[in-house]
């Protein structure tokens, strides 16, 4: 069949990169024996901590929730495979400041017994209200499985008042080293489509757009097959030139639309939906077969693993286990890490943020351009995690940073278009005003413009922290309003108290003054009055009350 | 097993500061070169008292500043500010002369501002302004060109000329450049076409020497620019403002204006527009407030070149321009993906 040329769009910017996809690409996805353990933490969304439904001892099934889901951006997790809960407690978990979060501990029992832990099935879903789809999307633990962890069942509640246009699939798959998006679209292409047509259904759109970088010709092709097995003339899959970062949702929207997400919003406004192939893939399975999200595709790769490869594997597994059936690490003793030193370095300086680049062996969750550093490899899997990066930068190839000299590379390389280098010069200077008016939000820590940047100056590093910063100014000053408006409430109250008795004995004095003066008689005539009105009306309650 | 935390990108490109004004130094060879064939041991001489000079002042400034030493001074940065005065300034200049620029470009210019990357101004221009004004006699005369200049006047006349002042059988070489000769004629009511007449004005309208010299400098600027070290912007926008203000004054009256092919040719005009103009640090930073700076320079050096009091006058324009950069980089902020146009910071 002729493909039809779709129009594509350009941003501004990006970066071509080594991009390493072929370490782990090439062959089909493994599948590995159970860890001795699996680590499932108990939040693995943005969002709320769901409600613990077990309890240490208990025995579960496959498929079984362990967290509930009942509330606002909650979303549950199962167990990933049949076993004894042996503990509920804190471990390290993947997050950039190494915290270490409540983690259910499972231990397998071999059987993989699914029990009665399955969700009803919905073999034909177009027929199935779309409500109830989005119920059994949250149900099953669904969240964006790119990276963003976003319930995916609120991603696809869209209001009625803006028309979906297209629903968008992110294929691109641009950074460098993960394959994994890459070896799915090739091995279950029918299901990521099934998905597909089951996320049109519930946000009601006749279109769908597939877009996959060029660097990737079997997924695109096995995509293509499968659209043709489908017969959906509605979907579309358009190869798009390989340029970090399409992926990023907003740049892919743009790339594949034209349309650009305000600044500050987010693409439902613009009628678009975004989602991932393997995201589409966890929905096809969570409706059709009734499995909630309990495994993952994810690439295990770079200089520092012997096997590169992409597995399929129960969340909660141990980094270890995954790298033990690797081939193990390639490097054995890691140089121990000088401590990270961040604010108040002096440029060109060796205690400058670079520090804490110095040292051998990394391990990145992630890809090489946005991941995140783990410091132990006891970290699970989690819903998120597409890559295992590890990665040995020799210590020589680390310089320290130099100043701007404002040579513009980074703002060249900048997708969305900022100026890196006056951001960086503001959020440096706590000049978060500044930094804010240079669009600090809109920034995607793509690192585009600490790759470019020739002083190596970390770009990044200053827009998280100055983003960090602003943050919590924020909410100091949320909570600070809160407590003023308390107070001022309180004082009001205070006040009024005060007021209100001050009248009072002012009114008190008032009466004393009149009935001690001549006013006396005009007391006694109005009490008079009173004690008459007062008659009358009761008079005129009892007539009242036996009239009616 | 415990790893090292870091921060995204692990990756990082392969350029770095020393590696671009390395290539600066690479694409300067050849208009280095055609001026050590006319000017031999004069450019040479040059060129090694202010990289000598220079990095001595570096040293002694981040010494004094209390700045590590290595990786400023490994950064390459006063080499070729250090090469940009020594090619711009009069062949056989004496040492105190260099001394002095190299005092004004790296000592006030740079490190009073902060060092690399803190300079509004750019250094090797403040140097060159500075000894322009203070002895504008050493600074205007060249000696006169001549083919494979070693044969002519050897290392020991040289820097006896240069570190003694020593003139002796100097007088018949000295010469005024091109855009003096225009300039002295012109004010003595002369026709284009008789100064042209003279004899000293071959290739490219220009006299040949400096046109070559020119050429040189182009090709080096267009190596440049296809390695990516450089932006279109800066050298397009200066010579072609350079080139329509020549062009227009030239057809009203091509008897008083030279042409734009001179203008293009002679003087510092095509090393301005690539090697000088394109200093990241003091020029603007946005791409279209990189055409304003560099349209800005161009139409200047074009004023000051046909009415102002000095011949050339690419490093005035280019301190002119400096000053209006905060103002250019503010005004011409690119739109941001997701906002309307003109929502400034
Ligand atoms: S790339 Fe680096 S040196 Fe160049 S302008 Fe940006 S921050 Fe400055
Ligand atoms: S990290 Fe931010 S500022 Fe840097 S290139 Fe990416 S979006 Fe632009």
């Amino acid at each position: 069949m002729i493909q039809i040329l779709h129009k594509l769009w350009r941003n501004h910017g990006g970066l071509h990169l080594d991009y390493h996809k072929e370490d782990s690409n090439a062959a089909p996805t493994k599948h590995l024996p159970m860890a001795e353990e699996l680590i499932i933490p108990l939040q693995q969304h943005s969002g709320y901590k769901p409600t613990l439904t077990v309890n240490a001892g208990d025995y579960v099934y496959k498929g079984q929730e362990l967290a509930s889901h009942t509330g606002f951006m909650k979303v549950p997790v199962h167990a990933s495979t049949s076993g004894t809960i042996t503990a509920i407690e804190e471990r390290p978990i993947a997050h950039p400041s190494g915290l270490s979060d409540v983690c259910i501990i499972l231990k397998p029992d071999g059987k993989d017994d699914w029990g009665n832990a399955r969700m009803p099935t919905y073999p034909d879903p177009s027929q199935v209200d779309g409500e109830v789809l989005r119920q059994r999307i949250c149900a099953a633990g669904i969240v964006g499985m790119g990276g963003a962890v976003f319930p995916a069942a609120i991603k696809l509640n869209v209001h009625d008042n803006i028309p979906i246009e297209a629903l968008v699939i992110n294929g691109a798959e641009c950074e460098p080293y993960i394959t994994c998006d890459d070896r799915l679209m090739r091995e279950k292409p029918v299901e990521i489509l099934r998905g597909v047509q089951i996320m049109m259904h519930i946000i009601a759109t006749q279109r769908c757009l597939i877009g996959i970088e060029d660097n990737k010709p079997e997924a695109i092709a096995a995509m293509q097959a499968a659209r043709e097995e489908l017969g959906d003339q509605r979907i579309a899959i358009i190869p798009i030139p390989t340029l970090y970062p399409s992926g990023s949702e907003k740049q892919l929207i743009k790339i594949l639309t034209g349309k650009e997400v305000p600044s500050g919003g987010r693409p439902a406004t613009i009628g678009i939906v975004c989602h991932n192939p393997a995201t589409a893939r966890a929905i096809y399975r969570a409706v059709v077969l009734g499995e909630p999200l309990i495994d993952r595709y994810l690439t295990i790769t770079g200089k520092g693993v012997a096997q590169p490869c992409n597995v399929e594997v129960p969340l909660g597994t141990p980094i270890q286990h995954l790298i033990a059936h690797s081939g193990g690490y390639t490097q054995k003793k890691p140089l121990p890490s000088p401590p990270l030193i961040r604010e108040g370095s002096q440029e060109g300086s060796y205690s400058s943020p670079d520090k804490g680049r110095l040292g051998g062996v990394s391990l990145i969750m992630g890809g090489p351009m946005m991941g995140v550093s783990l410091h132990t490899d006891q970290i699970p899997v989690v819903k998120a995690t597409n890559c295992i990066l590890v990665s040995d930068i020799p210590e020589s190839e680390q310089q320290p940073a130099l100043p701007c000299i404002r040579c513009g590379r980074c703002a060249e390389a900048c997708p969305v278009t900022l100026l890196p280098q006056q951001l960086y010069w503001h959020s440096r200077a706590r000049d978060f005003d500044k930094a804010e008016q240079y669009h600090l939000f809109d920034c995607i820590e793509c690192g585009c413009c600490s790759y470019v940047c020739p002083s190596h100056i970390r770009l990044v590093d200053y827009y998280r922290f100055a983003k960090a910063e602003i943050r919590t100014q924020r909410e100091a000053k949320t909570k600070a309003n809160i407590a003023r408006e308390r107070h001022d409430f309180h004082q009001e109250r205070l006040e009024r108290a005060k007021r209100e008795k001050a009248e009072k004995l002012a009114k008190h004095k008032e009466q004393a003054q009149t009935t001690t003066d001549d006013g006396k008689k005009a007391a006694i005539q109005a009490a008079l009055e009173r004690a008459k009105a007062k008659k009358a009306e009761a008079a005129q309650t009892t007539t009242g009350e036996t009239t009616e | 097993m415990i790893f090292s935390k870091r921060t995204s990108p692990y990756v990082s490109g392969k350029q770095d500061v020393s590696s671009i004004m390395r290539q600066v130094l690479y694409a300067l060879i050849p208009g280095t070169a055609v001026l050590i064939w006319y000017f031999g041991w004069g450019i040479l001489s040059n060129l090694v008292l202010a990289i000598v000079f220079a990095e001595l002042l570096e040293w002694g400034m981040l010494k004094l500043r209390q700045r590590p030493i290595r990786p400023f001074l490994s950064d390459y940065s006063a080499v070729v500010t250090a090469w940009l005065l020594a090619v711009a300034m009069p062949a056989f200049s004496p040492w105190w002369l260099i001394v002095i620029a190299m005092i004004f470009a790296i000592v006030i210019a740079k490190h009073l501002y902060g060092g690399l990357g803190y300079n509004p101004f750019n250094p090797a221009m403040i140097g060159y302004a500075a000894v322009l004004v203070s002895y504008p006699v050493q600074m205007t005369i060249w000696p006169a060109p001549v083919d494979f200049s070693f044969a002519q006047i050897s290392l020991g006349q040289t820097l006896q000329h240069v570190f003694a002042g020593s003139t002796q059988g100097w007088d018949a070489l000295s010469a005024a450049t091109p855009l003096d000769a225009v300039k002295v004629s012109l004010s003595l009511n002369k026709l284009l076409s008789e100064i042209y007449a003279t004899g000293q004005f071959g290739l490219l309208a220009g006299q040949a020497t400096w046109g070559w010299v020119n050429l040189a400098w182009l090709l080096g600027g267009l190596w440049l620019l296809w390695q990516r070290i450089i932006g279109w912007q800066i050298p397009v926008a200066l010579l072609g403002t350079l080139a329509v203000m020549a062009s227009v004054f030239w057809l009203i009256d091509p008897q008083a204006y030279a042409s734009p092919l001179f203008h293009l040719f002679s003087g510092a005009a095509m090393l301005g527009a690539f090697f000088i103009a394109t200093d990241p640090v003091s020029a603007s930073t946005t791409p279209t407030g990189k055409l304003f700076y560099a349209g800005g320079i161009g139409l200047f050096t074009y004023i000051i070149r046909t009415w102002g009091g000095y011949p050339d006058a690419i490093a005035f324009s280019v301190i002119i321009m400096n000053m209006a950069v905060p103002l250019l980089d503010y005004y011409t902020q690119p739109r941001v993906y997701g906002t309307k146009q003109g929502q400034r910071g």
